[in-house]
């Protein structure tokens, strides 16, 4: 087994640059991937980890000699059966692509050309290599239709992109990757975009696939979970080097870098959930909505939230979660229904509300950089809502602002910056602070973390969480993330296309028995525990095998 | 932004544009004769006293161009500005308002735009009285359909913006919405927009002027000139080109710097430079 | 954006979703109508609106108030405005624009023959200016961002600057005058051979195309880049297709769409282009033949010649958006 000549694919100090032309600087050269190296059996899958800018698509892209947006393979040595394919000319890349090495992308919404018909972009590069005649090809892409589980296989070649799922798209990928019979395939996050209960079913199918087609593979992702499912060894990567790198229940089981640690361990639970109070603060009742097209949204949905609580609102894209916040806010007046706050009732539109009340009711955005404009600088930012609830100006406004951003555990050094100058994490932060700045007793959060990184996302959360000791803030917490919801919330409600599923304390509503979308949506998030998806897939056929 | 960073081509037309703002300004100190005095033969050619040689009533054409900027540049100017002010001002009530308001400006305009601005121009032109002030302003309320609809498109781009949103839950005025919140983050590509109008403009005028519908002679105007003096080109006397020339070079030093500007602010995006 | 299928009893919405392309593309045309008509009451009625009394324009300072009663009752300008509106609209339908008052003659007689001029002078810049556009914008991707790329930018970017006049007469100066190899003025007449003619319209051919290429190469390139820089491009290279094959199998069936919109589009801006470089040349067409009744303020040629060349336009600029919602493979292909 220590025999290079036995790996399929061996990577050597891979060393990717890339130029980088900020506005009004002069261009810059910035390393991607410094000095990385692997190796990769045949029928065998890494899992490549690391929060974004870690480099990880990057280094699954140089398997097939290529350098996305200007990056450039600068140094090392990427051996396919034992010869570098970097030392190839063009017609040789060319004749690896798509036929020994193939990709599967992030996006294949995108990634499929609209104009051709699904069977014909799946089986163009097994034929146009010479790999099989356009029957075999056919019939392979058939087989692989079914493997994956695709509906009506004998007509899902016959359609075009836009006429299926984002699901079926994914997996229809993966068929157009196996079709000719790759070596190996680089799976580029293809599960990141889904919904968790659609996520499970493409995970499945695509596990399924390299099993029954014996192909290698690197599977890219930033959700540990995930790899632990699919992959023999992972490798986890951070800002372009190798952290850890091992197999699987080696990194999983006993993690030796602090950095990976963190990964493993994050999002244990933060709050203990605190007692349902007989009083609550707002109040939601048999609230519905609807668009101004006439497409109804919400279906008569009731909870409420205890004061000094948080509580968590979870769901898949379209349940209808952010739909809720934004009748709460009065953004949306609902059709029906109506909102307590304090016992009194909110005014349905946000046009009539008194000041007052839109003060005490804030919203932090899933998009820090878009919720904050960037001709502003961060005391400005902070400082509007000082000035237009409590009037406060000159230093006073200034010196409330720095003791803001003290709570938020940034310093005043960043009072002159400009949002684009900030990271993600800072970005949020200050939008924490514009809210803190209103002194609100309720504040909305609408996926506040999901589009940061996992260390970054698990200090926001303790930020909130220890604001919320200290001054009593009650929040609602959008997220479809299972485990921000057990770590944080006192109250959890579960949204399905618009209804309200669950509805109940933490402790409750996470345990049995289940209604049967909760049952699913639980047991669809992938946990960090080798085995567990084949476990939960055996419990599930032999559920339908019951009924 | 420093100076060293602006190309070699935005100098070019930054240069032009201030050649041609000082002609404007300075015209009676710089021009060696008046703008209606004939001073010699008809198409007298160019030499050392007349240095672009005479025109078709035998007056120096070097200073009727040099007026000529003058003329030019400023009802070019003034129509841009109203057009624009127009303009912006109706979009971002749309785009801000939304509803009606938004479907009833934007139909109008629609409406305004399916009939070609040349051809629009020349239907009014033929019953309004012949004067500047209702040539600048058909010529700035046409104009402004153009600019309403890069405006609308624009202010909808960022009025969709969770920022925006965010003010509108603090509770805060249409007007700080409109001039805080979008009006800045707005500027970059109205500038350039701005430019590409007045270059229009410019273009438009000589166009009407060399039309016999612009400017009304003995005024000197650049498109004006060029129809005074088209039938010398017959007989090979290119007294006509140098005005033409003229409208020429301002246009393409004003797109120069537009080019520039529409490329910086691509780049400010994040986005690609090309397109 | 498919309806539910709850909706769908109305007859209109139940065509909608039985023929979705088809529907499109006759709203398209409605609406075209609707603009047309209403473009038709912006340019009868905006002319009533605005201010200026045409009989004393007419007559001039001399007028008398007997003589312009008589040219107002003459010109049938004394019935009420919506009267004379749907004579004029229900004239103009039938091909019937009334007298000019200048010449007393017949305005579409006159038209008639000017708008065979312009639209073979347009259609003959259209046939030359299209390919070469397209072909420059293809160029121009090609060498992105390399010497042939910036060369043509410039240039195009100084073209889009000049005037159509000054062009004309640069023509005119070097090849009619200098050179002598070509003519001025433009004089086309009936029974014209077709070699002679296209002789006679070489330099005013010349000029528009010089005029519209500009632009629809830019516009072009702008169309193409955007279809190279998707997701869908680095799939057909990281599939190793050839780049031959990945241009003409993935690229040209999306570029399709969006290239013929800039050629519909450049075409409309093609007709307006017309009037001045008709004037220069002294072409007969419509465009002088508007130009000359602007000046003597001959309001039904004026209205005759403002209604054609936005109908022109309008269907133009039709044909773009049909063309382009034809082309588009989700509309194609519903769910």
């Amino acid at each position: 087994m220590l025999e290079t000549s036995n790996h399929l694919l061996s990577v050597r100090n891979l060393k990717i640059e890339a130029t980088s032309y900020p506005p009004g600087e002069p261009p810059k050269r910035i390393t991607i991937v410094d000095g990385v190296s692997f190796d990769l059996q045949r029928g065998k899958v890494l899992g490549l980890i690391g929060e974004s800018g870690a480099g990880k698509s990057t280094i699954g892209l140089s398997a097939l000699a290529y350098g996305r947006g200007g990056a450039e393979i600068t140094g090392g040595e990427v051996s396919l059966n034992g010869s570098d394919i970097l030392t190839l000319g063009k017609g040789g890349i060319r004749s690896i692509r798509g036929a020994k090495v193939c990709y599967v992308a992030q996006s294949a919404a995108a990634a499929f050309n609209p104009a051709h018909k699904l069977g014909d972009q799946v089986i163009e590069a097994s034929v146009k290599h010479g790999l099989m005649t356009k029957e075999d090809a056919r019939k392979r892409a058939l087989y692989l239709f079914r493997v994956l589980g695709l509906p009506n296989p004998e007509t899902f070649g016959d359609r075009f992109p836009h006429q299926v799922s984002g699901g079926q798209l994914q997996r229809a990928m993966t068929a157009m990757a196996l079709c000719s019979n790759p070596e190996l395939i680089v799976f580029d996050e293809p599960t990141t975009a889904l919904d968790v209960t659609t996520q499970i079913d493409v995970l499945a199918a695509i596990k399924h696939a390299i099993e029954e087609t014996g192909t290698a593979a690197l599977y890219i992702t930033h959700d540990l979970a995930v790899v632990a499912q699919i992959s023999d060894d992972m490798m986890v990567l951070r800002h372009g080097k190798t952290v850890e790198y091992g197999s699987v229940q080696q990194i999983i089981e006993a993690p030796t870098q602090d950095y990976t640690r963190a990964l493993v361990n994050v999002r244990q639970e933060i709050r203990h959930e605190a007692p349902d109070q007989s009083k609550p603060l707002l109040k939601v009742d048999n609230i519905s909505a609807q668009y101004s097209n006439g497409f109804k949204v919400l279906h008569g949905v009731s909870l409420h939230l205890c004061k000094g609580q948080t509580l968590a609102i979870v769901g898949e894209s379209g349940s209808g979660k952010s739909t809720l916040a934004r009748v709460i806010t009065g953004l949306l007046p609902p059709s029906d229904g109506k909102i307590t706050f304090e016992d009194k009732p909110l005014t349905p539109s946000l046009k009539s509300r008194p000041r007052d009340d839109l003060r005490r009711i804030q919203l932090i955005y899933q998009m820090a950089d878009t919720a904050m404009n960037p001709r502003q600088t961060v005391r400005d930012i902070i400082g509007r809502p000082l000035t237009f609830y409590y009037g406060l100006r000159g230093s006073a406004k200034t010196a409330r602002v720095a003791e803001l951003l003290d709570q938020i555990e940034m310093g005043n050094g960043f009072l002159n910056r400009y949002p684009a100058e900030l990271s993600g994490g800072q970005k949020q932060r200050v939008a924490i602070a514009r809210a803190l700045a209103a002194k609100p007793e309720l504040i909305l959060c609408d996926e506040p973390t999901s589009a940061l990184d996992p260390l970054v996302a698990e200090g926001i959360l303790k930020l909130l969480m220890k604001l919320q000791e200290e001054q009593q803030l009650s929040y609602v917490f959008i997220t479809h993330d299972i485990a921000i919801v057990r770590a944080i919330a006192d109250s959890v409600a579960v949204m399905h296309r618009g209804k309200l599923v669950r509805f109940g304390p933490k402790s409750q509503a996470l345990s049995p028995p289940f209604d049967d979308y909760t049952d699913l949506l639980l047991k669809s998030v992938p946990e960090m525990e080798i085995g567990w998806l084949e476990r939960v897939l055996t419990t599930r056929r032999m559920e339908s095998a019951g009924n | 932004m420093r100076a060293r960073d602006i190309p070699i081509t935005a100098w070019i037309g930054m240069a032009g544009i201030v050649l041609a703002v000082i002609c404007a300004i300075f015209a009676p100190l710089l021009a060696p004769y008046s703008e209606t005095e004939v001073v010699g033969a008809v198409w007298q050619p160019a030499d050392q006293q007349f240095f672009f040689g005479l025109d078709n009533l035998g007056r120096d054409i070097l200073s009727r161009l040099i007026y000529g900027a003058r003329t030019t540049l400023f009802v070019a100017l003034a129509a841009t500005v109203i057009s624009f002010s127009l303009g912006i001002m109706l979009s971002f009530i749309a785009a801000v308002t939304g509803g009606i308001v938004d479907t009833v400006f934007s139909r109008f305009n629609d409406l305004m735009m399916s009939i070609p601005t040349l051809i629009f121009a020349l239907v009014v032109l033929a019953v309004l009285p012949q004067h500047l002030i209702v040539l600048i302003l058909v010529m700035a309320i046409l104009d402004s359909t153009r600019v309403y609809r890069l405006g609308r498109a624009v202010a909808l781009d960022v009025a969709v913006m969770e920022f925006v949103e965010a003010a509108k839950l603090r509770g805060e005025g249409t007007t700080w919405i409109i001039f805080r919140e979008i009006l800045p983050n707005t500027l970059s590509p109205l500038l350039a927009e701005f430019g590409l109008r007045f270059a229009f403009s410019i273009l438009f005028l000589s166009t009407l002027s060399f039309l016999g519908l612009g400017i009304q002679p003995p005024t000197a105007d650049w498109g004006g000139m060029v129809k005074e003096n088209k039938d010398g080109i017959i007989f090979g006397i290119s007294a006509a080109l140098v005005p033409g020339s003229a409208i020429a070079a301002l246009a393409v030093c004003v797109n120069l710097v537009v080019d520039w500007l529409l490329k910086r602010t691509s780049s400010l995006k994040g986005g690609r430079g090309d397109a | 954006m498919s309806n539910p299928p709850e909706t769908g009893t109305l007859p209109g919405l139940r065509f909608r979703s039985r023929f979705p392309l088809l529907a499109l593309i006759l709203e398209r045309f409605l609406l075209s109508l609707a603009l047309l008509l209403a473009v038709s009451v912006l340019i009868f009625g905006g002319i009533e609106a605005l201010p200026g009394d045409f009989a004393s324009t007419y007559l001039g300072q001399s007028a008398t108030p007997q003589a312009i009663a008589n040219i107002r009752a003459d010109l049938g300008l004394d019935r009420s405005v919506v009267t004379r509106y749907f004579e004029w609209l229900g004239g103009a339908v039938q091909g019937d624009f009334g007298t000019s008052w200048a010449s007393k003659n017949s305005v579409s007689e006159q038209v008639g023959n000017r708008l065979g001029n312009s639209l073979f002078l347009a259609a003959f810049a259209a046939i030359i200016a299209v390919p070469l556009a397209v072909g420059l914008g293809m160029l121009s991707v090609h060498f992105r961002n390399r010497m042939p790329d910036k060369i043509i930018n410039v240039i195009s970017l100084a073209a889009i600057s000049l005037p159509e006049f000054f062009i004309g007469y640069l023509l005119i100066l070097w090849f009619a005058v200098n050179f002598g190899i070509a003519t001025f003025p433009a004089t086309v007449f009936d029974g014209m051979g077709f070699f002679d003619r296209i002789k006679t319209i070489a330099l005013p051919t010349a000029t528009l195309v010089l005029v519209v290429l500009a632009h629809m190469m830019r516009m072009t390139r702008a169309a193409i880049l955007s279809v190279m820089s998707s997701a869908y491009m680095e799939t057909a290279e990281l599939k190793g297709l050839s780049a031959w094959r990945a241009i003409v199998k993935h690229a040209a069936p999306n570029a399709l769409a969006p290239i013929i919109n800039v050629v519909a589009l450049n075409l409309a801006y093609l007709v307006v282009g017309v009037v001045v470089v008709e004037v220069v040349f002294v072409y007969p067409g419509m465009g002088q033949y508007m130009v000359d009744a602007v000046t003597v303020r001959d309001m039904p040629v004026v209205q005759a010649c403002g209604l054609i060349f936005a109908a022109v336009y309008i269907f133009l600029n039709m044909l773009a958006d049909i063309l382009a919602i034809v082309a588009n493979p989700r509309l194609r292909h519903p769910r």
